[in-house]
């Protein structure tokens, strides 16, 4: 279970986010959207502990995001995160991309953080990319090579922040996919999209972030389908 | 008005004693820039500390590695230090001003390499529960070393014709020293000066080509 509780956020004056309340239930998928500036990427570096916080608190299955005793890389194999940008380490293979980390951080073994990685990589349609350098391939295959590097941490829950957005249209179905498939199989997810449909069909609720409020969350046939708050009515009349 | 003889017989049957010489000043170079690559990783780490005293002294080996005369760094480690009671053979000098030298420039090779890795390399690194070690060990150095790899070629190649310099201070075993000598004794400066040319070129292209294929063999990306 991941619980934010009151959390406020500035870089320098501005206040990025206002005192958010949220808590994201095992096996659930949230879905943000709203406005560029929100502070929804800003959320999701604060609940892996990339940003520190300047009120509230984040628990983590009960441990503070936040506090000093918390071992942060320990917690992070916990929680994936897939970033806007691609982020493959462009030195690596595809294979040597996922079992990296499972190897310095997990400390598997050659052989098992390769079986796994290769399991992972098979999971999201690459199992044929393995020996390639990540600047060979198209987008969608780096962000779904990004989604296994994540899995193969063997994480409890997956953070998604606009996976899509940088993609070529033809290349944002294959992403969106691999997330369905995710989702289906009860991965815990908080996917910060501006893809309404894809959010509307997979999330168990929504949430609309305005100007560093919550202002709205609710299931999604009711937030797409009766939004109440005033400035989710004009986002969602202007995404159509 | 062009009545020297060329006496090529002679020149070149010191050659063999000129390549022994090459040896030596292919083993200076080599080191120095072992030293040297090592120096300027520290002072990359000084200066990426955010220490201000170590970010400084950094700061200031750099500048002055960059900015006097290779000369004068190399006399610096013999005839000044040797003010200060500390006295370093001519081998030593050479090898340590060299080094200090390579130090300076391959320290701005790195800032500049690292400044072309994007701070979403790192954050990736982290957010798979890297320490800010590890992250760096695994992911920027390797991407760094890539980057910095040309300019690290053009430092050993510059380290190699600094070593001639070391006959300003006594060094008489490497090709400049030994070239200098039979000079000395014989009067064809043209002869040795030019076949000692060829072999510090030689030796340079060498050194260009063997990076070129270990570029090629080390980065397949
Ligand atoms: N490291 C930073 N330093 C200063 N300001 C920042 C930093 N990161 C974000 N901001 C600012 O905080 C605000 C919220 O940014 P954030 O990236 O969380 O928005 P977002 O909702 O993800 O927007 P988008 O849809 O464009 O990705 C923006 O005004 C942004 O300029
Ligand atoms: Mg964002």
């Amino acid at each position: 279970m991941i619980e934010i509780q009151n959390v406020r956020k500035s870089f320098g004056s501005l206040e990025v986010l206002k005192g958010i309340d949220l808590t994201v239930n095992k096996g659930e998928v949230l879905t943000i959207i709203g406005g560029s500036g929100s502070g929804k990427s800003t959320l999701l570096t604060c609940i892996n502990g990339l940003e520190p916080i300047d009120a509230g608190r984040i628990l983590v299955d009960g441990t503070e995001v936040h506090a000093k005793s918390t071992n942060l890389n320990k917690l992070r194999s916990k929680l994936g995160i897939v970033f806007q940008q691609f982020n493959a380490f462009p030195h690596l293979t595809v294979l040597e991309n996922v079992m990296l980390a499972p190897r310095k951080v997990l400390g598997l073994s050659k052989e098992k953080a390769e079986e796994n990685a290769v399991k992972q990589l098979t999971h999201v349609g690459l199992g044929e990319k393995l020996g390639v350098y990540p600047t060979r391939m198209s987008g969608g295959q780096q962000q779904r090579m990004a989604i296994a590097r994540a899995l193969a941490m063997s994480p409890e829950y997956m953070l998604f922040d606009e996976v899509t957005s940088a993609l070529d249209p033809q290349l944002v179905g294959e992403v969106l996919d691999t997330l369905r498939m995710l989702a289906s199989e009860g991965m815990t997810m908080i996917c910060v999209t501006h893809e309404m449909k894809f959010a509307r069909e997979v999330s168990d609720r929504v949430a609309f972030f305005h100007k560093g409020v919550m202002a709205e969350i609710a299931a999604p046939e009711a937030l797409f389908g009766a939004p109440k708050d005033p400035e989710l009515q004009k986002f969602l009349a202007a995404t159509h | 008005m062009f009545s020297y003889t060329f006496h090529w017989n002679q020149a070149l049957k010191a050659l063999p004693q000129m390549l022994d010489g090459a040896l030596v000043t292919l083993q200076v170079a080599l080191l120095s820039m072992v030293i040297g690559l090592a120096l300027a990783l520290a002072l990359t780490a000084c200066r990426l500390s955010g220490n201000r005293i170590l970010g400084g002294f950094a700061t200031a080996w750099v500048e002055i590695a960059r900015n006097t005369p290779a000369l004068f760094q190399i006399y610096m480690a013999h005839f000044g230090l040797g003010n200060f009671g500390i006295h370093l053979s001519p081998y030593t000098a050479l090898l340590a001003g060299i080094a200090f030298n390579n130090a300076g420039y391959l320290a701005e090779n790195f800032r500049g390499a690292l400044k072309a890795i994007p701070d979403t390399q790192t954050r990736a690194g982290r957010s798979l529960g890297m320490t800010p070690v590890q992250a760096f060990r695994y992911i920027v150095l390797p991407q760094m070393l890539r980057i910095a790899f040309l300019p690290v070629t053009n430092q050993m190649v510059w380290a190699i014709l600094m070593t001639s310099l070391g006959v300003t201070v006594g060094m008489n075993t490497d090709l400049a020293g030994i070239t200098q000598e039979l000079n000395a004794r014989s009067f064809r400066t043209f002869e040795f000066f030019a076949i000692a040319a060829v072999i510090y070129y030689l030796i340079a292209k060498a050194v260009t080509l063997a990076a070129r294929l270990l570029a090629a063999r080390m980065f397949r990306y």
